[in-house]
């Protein structure tokens, strides 16, 4: 019964879609070898960290049910615990990670621990504030450059083991990341804590008359998330060799929600095809029009008008449609 | 007198110019039915609420099995073995029966910090679960979303999921209340069948099933106890008969013996 879960013959439509879009990313640097399109390299690479990024967003907005529109924090805290010690040629990866991992775990638990005592929009509010506090100290910073930003001279390495130097080998190492958190999310997800996560996104009130103190549940599903968006945010600054304020400018965290909801919100994969989709979108739509923001504006709102599910329901749905037609 | 499970003294709440509860004393009895009666807005479900936990009394003192419980949240009072039903169905409407039950049964088996095996495949959970669906009846409904089943079925489910977490004390709020006859039947028996076994204070409109039910009934009117004592003692009690039962009821009840 477990062996027949796990072969391709059962899988369902979702299983599938994730098992294709895991195996493009796989195999796009063989392509990228062969035609020399590196371009293709980049946009899957910032596809693959801003989905890790989504989906740790999906942990607390999808699965607890917490609308934070403050996550790019994590993305800048993380870019930062990068450019900072590269900054006084601190290069070990060792460190860094670590550090961004920490620091962004830190911001976490001290907001959310403030944040968590609201609800609603006021949630959504307090979020985006301490987000931009976050921001204006780091405009503020003239060291680290302000709001110009600072370029990162070198990539991280680790201790002389490996480093990320080479486009590909960066690559398969967000590759490897985004493997590994979607790993970590679904086992998460799915554990005693998972259940209650979601039993205090459906009804609190509940959870609290069985015996669940479902504010520390959250909080610590607010830390995970916040970690993991910082660990994203450290592979963020060693792709683009640079950071600044930006990362964290209010609309990326705008962004990082519009993928979720748009992949589809509570799911596995989702994030990352709603990922795909908004840096695919954002590539095609803004070399014909300066308008493409007013175009994802309008896609969202057909796909929360019309498809709750987002992107991976509607995988879902094609799916099933055929399924029944051949049989 | 047994020492009681759950006392209540001199309790106070009042929203704005509404006294909902006005300094009432209390007291459940181990292995007790205590039904609490009284017309609408009479401050019944007010009044359970403070004993669960969810609101706070601006006065009074509730102890629990010998700890004065008054300032602990609900989550912590839930722990020490007071479960309840809501009068109006809340439920985690998006997960399924079985699931439902099962997070009352997690409750109860300590902290949940656990991140990593698969809960719905912890036998512990899924079987025990199981077992609580089976009792109320609702086997055969453990993987049905919660939010397609009916009114009377959720009614159900509450129960299922109040006696999931092993309390020693239920609040029942109306556990009948929009069901049909048939249903309210079914619900007066089981609940009969866990009389002993459980402490109850049970908040109920349907005199028949407060007749058959209950050892000790205390009413309830504008927040005030004006009577508290044996079914029969308050069957037959003046104020009672005039503020509440109403004389075709006390006929009706009267006849049945
Ligand atoms: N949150 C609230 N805010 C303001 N007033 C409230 C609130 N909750 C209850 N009340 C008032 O307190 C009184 C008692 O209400 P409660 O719901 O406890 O009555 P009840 O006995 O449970 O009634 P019912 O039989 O209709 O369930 C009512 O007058 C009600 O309007
Ligand atoms: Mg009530």
């Amino acid at each position: 019964m477990k062996r027949d879960a796990l072969s391709p013959a059962n899988w369902t439509p979702r299983t599938w879609a994730m098992a294709v879009g895991l195996a493009i990313l796989a195999l796009l640097p063989g392509y990228v070898e062969l035609t020399g399109a590196t371009f293709y390299l980049d946009l899957a690479s910032r596809l693959m960290i801003l989905g890790i990024a989504a989906v740790s967003l999906n942990l607390i907005l999808g699965h607890g049910g917490m609308i934070s529109f403050g996550h790019a924090a994590y993305l800048g805290i993380g870019a930062y615990s990068v450019g900072i010690p590269a900054y006084y040629e601190i290069h070990n990866g060792f460190i860094q990670i670590p550090i961004a991992v920490a620091c962004s775990a830190l911001f976490a638990l001290i907001t959310g621990a403030i944040c968590l005592r609201t609800k609603g929009v006021y949630f959504i509010m307090i979020t985006m504030a301490f987000t931009q506090m976050v921001f204006f100290a780091f405009v503020s910073i003239e060291e680290y450059g302000g709001d110009d930003g600072l370029v990162i001279e070198m990539r991280s390495e680790f201790a002389g083991l490996f480093d990320i130097e080479d486009a590909t080998r960066l690559y398969y190492f967000i590759f490897a990341s985004l493997l590994a958190t979607l790993y970590l999310v679904h086992r998460i997800t799915r554990s005693r804590f998972g259940m209650v996560i979601e039993g205090a996104r459906g009804n609190e009130r509940r959870m609290h008359a069985i015996g669940y103190d479902t504010y520390r549940y959250r909080l610590v599903c607010y830390v995970i998330a916040g970690a993991i968006c910082g660990f994203a945010g450290a592979l963020l600054g060693n792709f683009t060799n640079f950071i600044s304020p930006e990362m964290m400018d209010w609309t990326a965290s705008g962004e990082l929600i519009f993928m979720v909801v748009l992949g589809g919100t509570g799911t596995l994969f989702g994030p990352i095809l709603g990922a795909a989709a908004f840096v695919l979108l954002e590539e095609w739509l803004s070399a014909i029009t300066i308008y493409w923001h007013f175009l994802f504006g309008a896609l969202l709102i057909l796909v929360v008008l019309f498809w709750r599910g987002g992107l991976y329901g509607l995988v879902d749905w094609i799916g099933r449609a055929a399924w029944r037609k051949r049989s | 007198m047994a020492q009681a499970l759950l006392t209540v003294e001199d309790l106070y709440k009042s929203f704005g110019g509404v006294t909902a509860t006005d300094h009432v004393d209390l007291q459940v009895i181990p292995g007790e039915i205590h039904a609490v009666i009284g017309p609408n807005g009479a401050g019944k479900t007010t009044l359970v609420a403070q004993l669960s936990g969810e609101l706070r009394p601006e006065a009074g003192r509730v102890t629990f099995d010998g700890r004065v419980i008054t300032n602990l949240p609900a989550h912590a009072r839930a722990r020490l073995g007071i479960a309840r039903s809501f009068q109006i169905t809340s439920l985690m409407l998006d997960m399924t029966a079985r699931d439902n039950v099962a997070l009352a049964v997690q409750a109860h088996a300590g902290h949940s910090f656990r991140f990593w095996a698969d809960a719905r495949r912890d036998r512990d959970l899924a079987d025990t679960a199981l077992v609580g669906l089976e009792e109320v009846g609702l086997a055969d409904r453990a993987d049905q979303t919660a939010r397609i089943m009916s009114h009377g079925e959720h009614r159900l489910l509450e129960i299922a999921m109040a006696l999931a977490t092993k309390p020693r004390l239920l609040l029942l709020d109306e556990p009948m209340a929009g069901m049909g006859v048939e249903e309210a039947q079914r619900m007066i028996g089981f609940l009969a069948g866990l009389k002993g076994d459980k402490s109850m204070l049970l908040v109920e409109h349907d005199m028949d099933a407060v007749f058959a039910l209950a050892d000790r009934i205390t009413v309830l009117v504008n927040g005030q106890v004006i009577a508290s004592g044996a079914p029969d003692d308050i069957r037959r009690d003046e104020a009672v008969r005039r503020a509440y039962l109403g004389d075709e009821m006390v006929d009706a009840s009267g006849s049945a013996d």
